[in-house]
């Protein structure tokens, strides 16, 4: 059994959090001032995930802001940009258009921009 | 000449803010004008994600936070001039502009609404010894770069200052293929969110230097290196704790101010700690008729902050234009021991019908199990206790409606550690 003490990321009170680690499972969570701070102790001890933002191409030569709709694997970031760096999209786009169904795991890219056709 | 109600300067998320809730306060007329080609300000560049967790309850990136207020702006009947860079104000609340369709122009309004924003502290401001070649940004102009016009200013990067926007790009440039060696803090503590060191500089292994600074930046034609050294508590570099970082791009991001040139030319006085307009609670200035909101007030550490002020300014600003109801006379509200500021800088209690009124405000220090107090003379108004108050994180006190009775004077809001 071991304490890991964590920052929690998912607002910006950034409560620490302690969590009580046993077999590779928390069984107690310490200090999260909301639900949200468990869930995210509860996971990132077993496998921490992130959100990725970044850009893609437009196929008219602009950047459209991008994020991953659901966190995924922090230790898969960088083969996640690039796939995320692969893809190139046609306007019109909008906020909230799904571009790429699974870009990684389950996870759908989701355009945070909008393209309106030029 | 064309007359507005509300006249709203700057269509970032304060401004966006501010015209929605003028127009749905009863302004008839109102009018953003915006320097950029689009509405949204810097949350176009800011393509992270974390923002609206206060007012909608979820994790929006910057343009989709500053979409939602753009849409409604959309659905009502407000006037958008983009391109249109403002080019004076005076105090009767004509203001005189430039665009490329319109060309040189005035418009008159009822209220004006300043809402221009803030800029970042140029390296100029800090005497950094060195070189001034290229490969020197601040964070703002690499993260337009990066995330709007996609190049990358650099390979190998020192980031000076552990604000935000310097934590959030190092996060950014690592994502995109480059190495940040470093990134030095001169104050013992980040002015940064500590979310944004977890998730910026942990997860990558990014070193944060707390107590050290740039001494010297190497390099002819492009930067090739720096020069960091330790500091002590007067915060002076130590001789003999200089480390050297083999670097192309320096990043800047050591702080932001307002952006109040033309609140200064149109003499409207401004307040020597927040660098911003001297307000009343319902955000007009000492110039009756014009209001200030979001970061050219103060700078806030959440957009949802701004938007709540802007929203305070831009119905403030709609009741001028059609009842009349301006703020004057009153009581001065002053920080004392540990606090940098407070806004707003005056009270007029007369003009209190409805609502709370809610004081924000900086502490010098970080502290803990403080107790933060607002006093007219001998009498305390309200206090609270704080278990962490820290620099980097504006707090808030509200003065209940009850306690308004009491005030007879100046205040004072002071920390006691
Ligand atoms: S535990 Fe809740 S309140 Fe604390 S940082 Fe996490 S999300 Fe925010």
């Amino acid at each position: 059994m071991e304490v890991v003490n964590l920052t929690c990321v998912e607002c910006p009170v950034g409560c620490s959090i302690n969590v009580t680690v046993d077999g590779g499972k928390a069984i107690k969570v310490e200090g999260n001032g909301c639900i949200r701070g468990k869930l995210y102790a509860e996971n990132e001890v077993v496998c921490p995930k992130r959100v990725v933002t970044s850009t893609v191409k437009t196929t008219d030569g602009r950047l459209l802001p991008v994020k991953t709709d659901i966190p995924v694997r922090k230790s898969a970031m960088f083969e996640v940009m690039g796939l995320i760096n692969a893809v190139v999209v046609a306007p019109p786009v909008s906020v909230g258009d799904v571009l790429v169904d699974d870009i990684f795991e389950g996870a759908k890219l989701v355009a945070t921009g909008n393209a309106p056709t030029k | 000449m064309k007359e507005f109600d509300v006249l709203i300067i700057g269509g970032g998320p304060a401004g966006l803010a501010a015209a929605i809730s003028a127009y749905d306060n009863g302004a008839k007329s109102v009018c953003i004008m915006e320097r950029d080609n689009r509405l949204g300000g810097i949350l176009n560049q800011c393509i992270h994600n974390g923002f609206g967790l206060t007012r909608f309850k979820e994790s929006l990136a910057g343009p989709e936070y500053a979409d939602r207020f753009v849409k409604q702006v959309e659905t009502r009947n407000i006037t958008v001039m983009l391109d249109t860079t403002v080019l004076s104000l005076s105090g009767e609340k004509t203001v005189t502009a430039i665009s490329p369709d319109r060309g040189y122009f005035e418009v008159k309004a009822k209220a004006v609404v300043l809402a221009m924003g803030c800029r970042e502290r140029s390296r100029g401001a800090l005497n950094i010894a060195g070189a001034r070649c290229a490969g020197i940004y601040s964070a703002g102009t690499a993260q337009k770069y990066v995330n709007v016009k996609g190049f990358m200013p650099g390979k190998r990067i020192v980031i000076l200052g552990s604000g935000d926007i310097g934590l959030i790009m190092a996060r950014r440039m690592t994502l995109e293929g480059a190495k940040v060696v470093a990134v030095c803090e001169i104050m013992p503590y980040s002015s940064g969110l500590r979310r944004n060191i977890v998730q910026c500089l942990d997860d990558f292994g990014i070193p944060l230097y707390l107590e050290h600074t740039i001494t010297k930046i190497e390099g002819k034609d492009r930067v090739t290196g720096v020069v960091v050294s330790k500091v002590d508590e007067n915060r002076r570099p130590i001789a003999g704790t200089e480390l050297h970082f083999d670097c192309d791009t320096v990043l800047f991001s050591v702080g932001l101010i307002p952006e109040n040139e033309l609140t200064k030319n149109a003499e409207i006085p401004l307040a020597k700690n927040t660098r911003g307009a001297i307000v009343y609670q319902n955000r007009e200035t000492l110039c009756s008729g014009v209001f200030a909101c979001g970061n050219v007030l103060q700078v806030h550490d959440l957009v949802d902050f701004v938007s709540e002020e802007s929203e305070l300014a831009g119905r403030c600003a709609a009741e001028y234009a059609i009842k009349g109801i301006s703020a004057k006379g009153g009581v001065n509200v002053v920080n004392g021991k540990n606090v940098t500021y407070v806004l707003p800088q005056k009270l007029d209690l007369d003009l209190q019908s409805n609502g709370l009124i809610k004081l924000y405000f900086r502490v010098s220090g970080a502290f803990r199990n403080c107790v933060i107090a607002l006093s007219c003379g001998d009498k305390v108004i309200v206090q609270k206790q704080k278990k962490i108050a820290v620099p980097g994180e504006m707090e808030t006190l509200v003065i209940p409606k009850d306690k308004l009775s009491l005030i007879d004077g100046d205040l004072t809001l002071t920390l006691e550690a």
